[in-house]
């Protein structure tokens, strides 16, 4: 089980799930081999793999033991492994309607006090960056984002803050992320996006996979209305860029 | 159209399938039962695919009656106390519930899940794929949550059988509990080997403060060689977290998909059932097992349930008057698995 630096770590977690771990930190060339295996075996998946789970720095592969053996899966994940370090899908980039006002953008003058940025530099900043997807998890539709400006690197809180609407826009921890459902939070919530990134009555309960690109549009409070019904009544209000890498 | 009817339920009766599978990846956790194999075998009685919708009872209790006609109901709830219009009746059981009967089931001596399946269909729309409730996030069953009295599932293609109890045997169902089966990992290098022996060695006493997303364990904390923070990766059922404070965490159906403490082993999947019927206050230990015997013991479950299931006739024994008279009590029975 020992490792070159290029060799993934194999981790059993259990007797049906099997960690590739790439790395052990937050990084986006470790994130590019976890998305280029994921990618690579959804392709053409072995029958009796189940999920594949991206993460920061790990693909966790959930599999029924019964129908794929461990050592078939760990031979067709290591020969994938050498031969792909490069994702071989189109790179997806999404501009999200972002509504920083009052009252979506609530914990914003709590990060400009953290920050010693002013309340307008905030969103300046935040809107004018690209995100990355690292992964899902935590709770429904909650996207892990990275690329969040190191100005507005603030922690998250100690204890939670009451919970937030849904498809609340927030930071901590270094990080960004899209928390799709209320809930308590330690994250600062500084706007909202009509779009749903998740909805489950829809044929297409996900549209943003792990790897995607996110860029967030400012948009005032009515306008955030607007397109919040535009988005009620089907139409989708996030827009989409593709482009091959 | 004929319907399931709760007449009353105590706090964490869910509707389960087999579980919400392929969203893992977006956050959405996979629900399902809490013992897979008593699910499996409820439906297997019932006539049913494996992996059918039924109700999972909790130490909170549930009464029964069927509406518009009656409803063929496999109940296997070991350990649980089950009558029928107030004859008690065996806890793994085939019955017919005409209308106008009431079929109780109660927390009993032992056991902290039983499942109930229909012979026919429980007609509940699938979200994402499934109809495993996880009600944390609001998710499938009825509108994402437990079953409460007045409530009504409607069933489809209801099938008659006997409408004389029977007392169901399966032999498989008799379990050891007390020893849960591990595979180290996936973070054990997070803990020196003095620390995985402590946790094999144990003893650990499950906390009554479980519930569907995990059992927490009670015992000498362990120490930690790098840390309890790892940057989140993904988590199995039954993967065991240690947290700051040392003490075990195992990860159980209402899991959150990925995770950021260091998991120091994994619960097989065949014992996970089994640890989660251990009620509160009660020692297990953990035994160590490579993935080769993790996988023949789920091959030796599998094959299990294609054995035949044999029925008796049910032979009216037991009427202690205070059986008869907690019969009533079960919209008040508190939570937990205490």
């Amino acid at each position: 089980m020992s490792a070159t630096p290029d060799e993934p770590r194999l981790l059993d977690a259990g007797e049906a799930a099997l960690v590739v771990e790439f790395g052990s930190t937050v990084d986006p060339a470790i994130s590019d081999r976890v998305l280029a295996l994921d990618d690579a075996l959804g392709a053409d998946p072995p029958e009796g793999l189940r999920e594949r789970v991206p993460t920061y720095r790990s693909l966790m592969l959930h599999y029924d033991p019964l129908v794929l053996d461990r050592a078939a899966l760990v031979e067709r994940v290591r020969a994938l492994a050498a031969g792909t370090t490069e994702r071989t899908a189109n790179t997806t980039l999404w501009t999200l309607p972002c509504c920083y006002a009052a009252p979506h953008g609530e914990d914003i003058s709590q990060v400009a006090e953290r920050t010693g940025l002013s309340p307008d530099a905030v969103v300046a900043t935040h809107a004018g960056a690209t995100y990355r997807v690292y992964m899902y998890g935590f709770a429904p539709g909650f996207a892990y984002l990275g690329g969040l400006p190191e100005v507005l690197a603030v922690p998250r809180r100690a204890s939670p803050r009451p919970p937030h609407p849904a498809n609340a826009v927030v930071i901590g921890g270094g990080l960004a992320a899209v928390a799709t459902v209320p809930m308590p939070t330690g994250w600062y919530v500084i706007g909202a996006t009509p779009a749903r990134l998740y909805a489950p009555e829809r044929d297409r309960s996900f549209f943003v996979g792990a790897g995607d690109l996110i860029r967030f549009e400012p948009v005032d409070a009515a306008t955030f209305d607007a397109l919040s019904a535009r988005e009620a009544a089907g139409e989708p209000v996030a827009r989409r860029w593709e482009s091959r890498t | 159209m004929t319907a399931l009817v709760i007449a009353a339920a105590g706090p964490g009766i869910t509707l389960q399938d087999s579980g919400r599978n392929g969203y893992l990846r977006y956050g959405i956790t996979a629900a399902g039962p809490m013992d897979p194999l008593l699910h499996a075998t409820a439906n297997r009685a019932a006539g049913n695919a494996l992996d059918a919708t039924a109700i999972e009872i909790s130490t909170g209790g549930v009464t029964l009656s069927a509406e518009g006609g009656a409803i063929g109901l496999a109940l296997i709830a070991p350990g649980f106390r089950v009558a029928l219009d107030g004859a008690a009746l065996p806890d793994r059981t085939a019955v017919t519930l005409e209308a106008g009967r009431t079929l109780v089931v109660r927390a009993g001596d032992a056991g902290s899940w039983g499942y109930c399946a229909v012979s026919g269909r429980i007609a509940v729309a699938p979200v994402l794929g499934s109809t495993a409730t996880h009600t944390r996030s609001g998710l499938g069953g009825l509108d994402g949550r437990g079953l409460s009295a007045g409530d009504r599932l409607p069933v489809d293609e209801t099938r008659s059988g006997d409408v004389a109890p029977q007392r169901l045997v399966m032999p498989w169902l008799d379990r050891d509990p007390r020893v849960i089966r591990v595979v180290l990992g996936p973070q054990d290098d997070y803990f020196a080997a003095d620390q995985i022996d402590a946790f094999l060695a144990g003893p650990w006493t499950i906390s009554p403060r479980g519930d569907r997303m995990a059992c927490f364990l009670d015992g000498t904390p362990l120490t930690h060689a790098k840390g309890h923070d790892i940057v989140s990766d993904g988590v199995a059922m039954g993967a065991i977290q240690v947290p700051g404070n040392g003490l075990p965490i195992v990860l159980m159906a209402d899991r959150q998909s990925t995770g950021g403490y260091p998991k120091i082993a994994t619960v097989i999947g065949p014992d996970l059932g089994r640890l989660a019927q251990v009620r509160g206050g009660a020692r297990i230990a953990f035994r160590q097992v490579t993935v080769a015997e993790a996988v023949a013991a789920r091959r030796a479950e599998r094959d299990v349930l294609h054995e035949p299931v044999a029925r008796e006739p049910v032979v009216r024994t037991d009427f202690a008057s205070d059986f008869l008279l907690g019969l009533n009590l079960v919209g008040g029975v508190a939570d937990g698995r205490a």
